[in-house]
């Protein structure tokens, strides 16, 4: 009896909680908050998506705006042209000694001796003016063993060993020779030399003939400086223009066409991830209409439906998209309508299945009895019953509607320039993935980090809500 | 059996003619045509092109006259390609293609069904999870990344094997291709196998076998992967068609001269006939590769039975 009793009372309580009332769906939802990965690829996407919609506002530059002179520049956490030039690479190798302020003086083409390798000729040298405790040869030693330099030497050290003055040969231009030279092409001038000190360019000019009085023009129209103002020698030969160095952030660097990769990335997410919904809800709703129509109706209707999804099924659908989008044009409508076209069929099979065992239920009976009409228990019995099942799947199409997309968009079948996605620039990064490997690297991880986490989520989800195919 | 093959081709053959038609249609709405220039041709000239072509008769005759030549195996001029028929371009183009599928998927499948068999045999341990993590990155991973890396990598860096081309057949133009094309579906499949075969072997048959004492190989070949291998089979039609659509990104990246690049190319120099040849091919081809399929499954299960 006691056995019995204590039985009961634990039956007693189980039915008591049971009635607090846990529904299916407040079920799933705690068993999908246990699984830890699915948990955190959901927040991932969240995140994702948060950047690819905010993201391009903040960024700090436009997804279309183009530097010239900031072409295929690789990903740095130090805003450009500090992260680029030459100072930068001798920082690193001077420690904890600072730069003060440095100039460079390029070498006349014919100092150079003939015969000499274009590689170990420098193109031009370049004076430091160091500060900081413990300066000594030790510094040059360390300058000459970087690659782009060669021939350093400490020309004045104060008694203190606390500042001094170091040279050395520079083996490469860096970005800001390469500009300034670019600019000053344009104006038919010869780099004499140039000093930077912090934020400011001072640069001697000179000319065979007048200097062209625009000459600060020429050089504030590069990327690089701004405000420039310019102070032209009385015999009108010479100049010396100074002007402010802008520095640009490019997180993930720059394409070829100078564009920050950092706004495009995020740009191209908003269109991959759009195409990858719309498309999916495309599939979504014919999938659903469709399979539910002819799982209820069964008998002839459903064979007939279902065998023109057989011969779909065995077209070649992936040349029918070729086919639509190189016939009618790249838009992004056309895009997710043909993707969504190609996924439907899944759908309807998953839903036909599914409804042929819910309209043998006895609520659906029940309201056949009670006179409700074919459409009525088709939207409010048979539909909501799938939801489960569909929401599954809708988080396994969307990265393969991704997939397809990037797919399209590498046989540069995409959306058009300068709107961009995923796959247009993966397919711009393998181009010139030899050189500018970033422009790859970055697109691929933000693509299958999403497909990751999408594959994650809808694994979670099934799990949570059919625990029965655990 | 012989009815079952009979019923499938009867169904088939609609099916073809429903492709031929739905492509013939489309292509013709589209704008534009293969002979249509950035400076037009000069209208004389064009009319007697298209004349030659058969392109000004009324577009129901040709479609009749497309499905006859179809009839008797003729696919027609190439428009892109001046000189060769389609037939030429198919018989250069086809065994290319065709022989990084099909060594695409031989090794997809034996290499797929090896792993995934090794993971479930050593479930929930670093096998397993080595086997699961290297198929997550494999499936997620997209091609058109897959070989441009490979490229690099191995034909620039290392220098082991030639970037593209295809060296009239030699194996080194074959491998980093057909490495490309496998890597998913080796993905997939060894999935596919492990989740199949760590449920096969939980089932009582194969634990009564043990019971009995058969050897562990016997145990997992004969008894537990007959079972399991099912679903890889019935894999194996789709992973054809993933094989055709990857085709066409790797025979692109490789300059491979395959029947994928073509149809690119063709689609996009509006080369009617070339465009249809190829939408005809790789349907006959996957409406075969379906029946085989079904097929071996009867084989392979008998408790299933196609009368």
């Amino acid at each position: 009896m006691a056995f019995w009793s204590t039985f009961s009372r634990r039956e007693d309580t189980r039915l008591g909680r049971a009635a607090a009332g846990r529904s299916l769906w407040k079920d799933a939802w705690a068993r999908l908050r246990a699984n830890y990965a699915a948990m955190a690829s959901a927040a991932f996407l969240v995140l994702l998506i948060l950047a690819c919609v905010f993201g391009p506002a903040v960024a700090p530059h436009d997804y279309r705006q183009q530097f010239q002179d900031y072409t295929k520049v690789p990903a740095s956490l130090t805003p450009y042209p500090e992260a680029g030039s030459e100072a930068a690479a001798l920082a690193e190798a001077l420690g904890d000694v600072e730069i003060v302020d440095y100039g460079f003086a390029p070498l006349a083409e014919d100092a150079v001796p003939e015969g000499t390798p274009p590689t170990e000729s420098p193109v031009g040298r370049i004076t430091l003016h160091l500060s900081g405790s413990g300066i000594d040869r030790s510094l040059a030693e360390s300058v000459s063993a970087l690659p782009r330099f060669a021939d350093a030497a400490l020309t004045e050290t104060a008694a203190d060993g606390r500042s001094g003055t170091l040279t050395a040969d520079v083996l490469e231009p860096d970005i800001i020779l390469d500009s300034l030279n670019r600019a000053l092409r344009r104006a038919r001038v010869d780099l004499v030399n140039y000093a930077v000190a912090g934020d400011r360019i001072t640069i001697d000019v000179a000319s065979a003939r007048t200097v062209d009085p625009r000459i600060a023009e020429f050089v504030a129209r590069s990327d690089l400086f701004e405000n420039a103002t310019s102070m032209i020698a009385p015999d009108g030969m010479s100049a010396a223009i100074s002007a402010d160095i802008v520095s640009e952030l490019f997180l993930f660097g720059t394409d070829t066409n100078g564009r920050d990769l950092l706004a495009r990335t995020l740009v191209a997410g908003r269109i991959s991830l759009t195409i990858g919904l719309l498309a999916s809800v495309v599939a979504l709703v014919l999938g659903i209409g469709y399979g539910a129509v002819a799982g209820y109706f069964g008998g002839r209707t459903d064979m007939l439906m279902m065998r023109v999804v057989d011969i779909l099924y065995s077209l070649p659908f992936i040349f029918f998209v070729i086919l639509l989008i190189v016939f009618f044009g790249r838009s992004v409508v056309l895009m997710f309508v043909a993707v969504g076209a190609v996924e439907w069929l899944d759908m309807a099979r998953i839903v036909r299945g599914q409804t042929l065992a819910i309209k043998r239920h006895e609520y659906v009976e029940a309201a056949q009895a009670l006179g409700v009409g074919t459409g009525g228990i088709l939207r409010r019995h048979v539909v909501p019953n799938l939801l489960g099942t569909v929401v599954v799947y809708v988080t396994l199409v969307v990265p393969k509607v991704i997939l397809l997309e990037s797919f399209l968009s590498f046989l540069s079948l995409g959306v058009n320039e300068p709107l961009t996605s995923w796959g247009v620039l993966i397919s711009e990064g393998s181009r010139n993935l030899q050189g500018a490997p970033w422009l790859l690297v970055f697109p691929t991880l933000f693509l299958v980090a999403t497909l990751f986490a999408l594959n994650f989520v809808g694994d979670g989800l099934r799990d949570a809500l059919d625990p029965k195919d655990r | 059996m012989a009815r079952y093959i009979l019923r499938r081709l009867a169904i088939a053959i609609p099916t073809l003619f429903i492709i031929v038609s739905i492509s013939f249609f489309l292509m013709r709405v589209a704008p534009g045509g293969p002979f249509s220039r950035e400076r037009p041709l000069d209208p004389t000239v064009l009319a007697n092109i298209e004349r030659a072509y058969h392109l000004s008769d009324p577009l129901f005759l040709q479609y009749l006259r497309y499905l006859g030549n179809l009839l008797r195996g003729d696919l027609g001029p190439s428009f892109v390609f001046r000189d060769f028929t389609v037939q030429d371009l198919f018989r250069t183009g086809l065994p290319a293609s065709i022989q990084l599928g099909a060594w695409a998927l031989l090794i997809s499948v034996v290499l797929g069904v090896v792993l995934g068999v090794i993971a479930a045999l050593y479930q929930n341990r670093t096998v397993d999870y080595a086997v699961i993590g290297t198929a997550a990155i494999g499936i997620t991973i997209p091609s058109f990344v897959v070989a441009p890396v490979l490229s690099l990598v191995i034909g620039v860096w290392l220098d082991w094997l030639p970037t593209g081309g295809w060296g009239q057949g030699a194996w080194q133009y074959k491998v980093l291709p057909i490495a490309t094309l496998a890597l998913p579906q080796v993905a997939i499949i060894a999935r596919l196998t492990r989740g199949s075969m760590i449920e096969a072997l939980r089932s009582n048959h194969v634990r009564t076998a043990r019971a009995y004492g058969l050897p562990t190989r016997s145990v997992v070949v004969v008894h537990s992967l007959r079972g399991a291998i099912l679903p890889v089979v019935s894999y194996l039609g789709p992973a054809a068609a993933g094989l055709v659509t990857g085709s066409v990104v790797v025979e692109e990246i490789f300059t491979v001269p395959g029947i994928g690049r073509y149809f690119v190319q063709a689609a996009l120099g509006r080369d009617y006939t070339l465009v249809m040849g190829t939408v005809v091919v790789i349907a006959v081809f996957i409406l075969l590769f379906n029946l085989v399929v079904d097929l071996l499954y009867a084989l392979i299960d008998p408790r299933i039975r196609y009368d």
